[in-house]
């Protein structure tokens, strides 16, 4: 694997077009400041970047597989399908890229404790992992609701030496996890660095993601190259907040002729209340320290959202998506709890893949396209995560009783 | 000069807190006449934010409180709630809110709307130095204060931050949220000290204040105490009797802070 290209985002304002920024209490901005200094600095250096490399090699077990998906291109009958393993990872996600990446940096910034929010519980888990790795304390903020829904990752983190918090405010979900993580480190910012999971919230977050994150699409393009010669027609990645999608985006970014199509959790349809297709239902708003697009009534109240995935029920995209949503850059389609599952089911029994009802988000996308494009035509999706911890979910919603 | 900078003037300010549709319209009139009764220099009125995340549990709560029964609650409501104060009392009112409420609304119309209704000054916790660009310009022609917050780790921030202040600035008094408690950050003293070098803006210090003698011992560092959770703990308690009792406090505390302290 080469080494991770850190600098492949020239814009490091922290604005994407009138998106992004720092909406954030006064208690934070000097040590946001800090971190973004701190980050400018060490991904110049060489030493970090050594570190990261052989962290990201022998613990992370990178670089991912690019695997050609032969029964499903021709079961399908049109693009060539590539799947993005990151479900083959350390801790089954793209996760533990940002986790190493932002853990290092809170290590070389002399942090001794880490706090984040976890949704469905596998930042979280993430986070105990590099915490326990690098032997330093680890608070984790989760919805009461997650806590109850998914046990054995809190277990879990519980078994790496995490704290977990049950978070009993507001909606009890992801968002008041971000909260209680926010407030949490505005009482303690001295040892205290907030891992955040996604490519949300204040600068220097959503740029610091993204880059560690890019490792997807640096070794994607890497390999597909290596396979093929070619450059993908599309690329395609789930996105609730978006980290998975804006690293597996970011090295196509500034070449015209790669299609970039984000998969948004629809839930029960995107015309519906049930749903968490920010782009297509959301609209311009400030919240969790980022001008983006968010789902919010008419005063501006952050309205409750849901999908079959817990990963991806988050009421807002990250800025980054929002402008190339905004410019046409990349499309953002959503994605129905019928078709993921339906796709969780189809690439299971295709592939001999269980991969996480999240990333089936993607894969039902591109059962839609591919018969639709060119055999010549090649789609690299994204596998973001691994599947077991839906297992139970899937059999409940297929009304199977299985015993846990 | 501003009416806010005005109600510091010769005397010592307090500055209570309380939501507004909590417990509901009528009540939150009540509410704030009820404060401008007891003696309040300025009142601080909150719109009600489903994610609140510079506020401790109490105000949460309220917050929460406010928009159970109606999540959709226009903005235009509350300022209904303000024309219907205003009939009342000419208290200098300042609005406490997350900047995404201001946003959705327009910050054109939003503080064109507060001129009309006489509303001084704007408390938004999620809206730090850096990012006033966008709204500074267009409260400064409505005549609308930003009221900056300053926090015992701002740091070398203090000085930009006061130099660019009006109406008055919002000394946190210790890290963390809103909420009541018992000790407060070392250092005030120096951080006011700081901000006066720089600017004759008044201060106020708040965060966690809530007995009389915390009022008189912050006032003697600053020029004025803002208390929040200890008013919102007032009218989640007693309701719709929670207006004298919203008065009885105020004049407490408003004599608190102008009282000399025992040593």
């Amino acid at each position: 694997m080469t080494e991770l290209n850190l600098k492949l985002n020239k814009n490091t304002s922290g604005r994407y077009g009138e998106y992004g920024g720092q909406y954030i209490p006064e208690t934070l901005m000097n040590e946001l400041d800090r971190m973004a200094k701190a980050y400018e600095h060490y991904k110049n250096d060489p030493e970090f970047k050594t570190e990261l490399h052989d962290l990201l090699v022998d613990y992370a077990n990178r670089p991912s597989l690019l695997y050609y998906a032969e029964r499903m291109t021709k079961d399908l009958g049109g693009a060539q399908i590539y799947l993005k393993r990151e479900d083959l990872n350390h801790t089954g996600a793209h996760k533990i890229n940002n986790v190493i990446g932002q853990a290092l940096l809170a290590k070389h910034m002399g942090k001794t404790r880490l706090i984040a929010e976890t949704g469905a519980g596998q930042h979280g888990v993430a986070t105990a992992t590099i915490a326990a790795y690098f032997g330093m304390e680890c608070e984790i903020f989760m919805g009461k609701k997650d806590t109850d829904r998914q046990k054995l990752n809190v277990y879990r983190m519980e078994l790496l030496g995490a704290k977990v918090h049950p978070v009993t405010s507001g909606s009890m979900v992801l968002k008041d996890a971000i909260n209680a993580a926010l407030q949490d480190w505005t009482k303690r910012v001295d040892d205290t660095f907030y891992l955040m999971g996604s490519a949300t919230g204040p600068h220097p977050y959503p740029l610091m993601v993204r880059d560690f994150q890019s490792v997807i699409s640096q070794e994607s393009k890497q390999q597909l190259k290596e396979k093929t010669g070619k450059l993908p027609d599309m690329v395609v990645a789930c996105v609730g907040g978006g980290s998975n999608a804006i690293g597996s985006f970011a090295n196509y970014i500034d070449e015209p002729s790669v299609q970039l199509v984000g998969a948004e959790a629809a839930g029960k349809g995107v015309e519906t209340d049930l749903t968490a297709a920010t782009v297509e239902r959301g609209s311009d708003g400030i919240f969790h320290g980022m001008k983006s697009m968010f789902l919010q009534n008419k005063t501006g109240q952050i309205i409750p959202v849901y999908s079959i995935s817990a990963g991806l029920d988050y009421p807002g995209v990250g800025p980054e998506h929002a402008y190339l949503a905004k410019t046409g850059r990349a499309k953002y389609v959503g994605i129905t709890d019928d078709e993921a599952v339906q796709a969780f089911e189809y690439i299971a029994k295709t592939e001999g893949i269980v991969a996480a009802i999240e990333s089936c988000h993607a894969v039902a996308y591109v059962e839609k396209i591919a018969p639709k494009m060119r055999k010549d035509q090649i789609i690299v999706c994204t596998l973001s995560g691994r599947g077991d911890k839906d297992v139970a979910s899937i059999a409940k919603y297929r009304g199977v009783d299985i015993d846990e | 000069m501003s009416k806010l900078t005005d109600a510091f003037k010769n005397q010592k300010a307090f500055i209570p807190f309380v939501a507004a549709n909590d417990p509901d319209f009528d009540g939150t009139v009540n509410n704030v006449v009820a404060l401008a009764q007891g003696g309040a220099d300025i009142v601080e009125l909150g719109i009600p934010f489903s994610d609140p995340i510079a506020d401790g549990p109490v105000i949460q709560a309220a917050d929460l409180r406010a928009l159970k029964d109606d999540p959709d609650l226009p903005m235009d409501t509350i300022f209904d709630m303000v024309k219907a104060v205003r009939k009342q009392t000419d208290v200098p009112l300042v609005f406490l809110t997350y900047l995404n409420i201001v946003f959705r609304y327009g910050y054109e119309a939003f503080t064109a709307r507060c001129e009309g209704l006489g509303i001084e000054g704007l408390v938004i916790p999620d809206m730090p130095l850096e990012e006033r660009n966008e709204l500074e310009p267009i409260a400064e022609k409505h005549h609308v204060d930003l009221i900056p917050l300053v926090t015992p780790i701002s740091g070398d921030r203090i000085e930009k931050i006061a130099a660019s202040a009006t109406g008055f600035i919002y000394v946190v008094s210790s890290l963390g949220v809103t909420g009541e408690r018992s000790e407060f950050a070392n250092g005030l003293t120096d951080l006011v000290n700081r901000i006066r070098k720089v600017t004759d803006v008044p201060t106020a210090i708040g965060f966690g204040i809530h007995t009389t003698e915390q009022a008189t011992e912050m006032a003697q560092i600053a020029d004025g105490a803002i208390v929040g959770s200890a008013c919102v703990n007032i009218v989640a308690e007693y309701g719709r009797q929670a207006p004298a009792k919203l008065t009885d406090y105020t004049k407490q505390m408003k004599a608190a802070v102008n009282a000399n302290p025992v040593r």
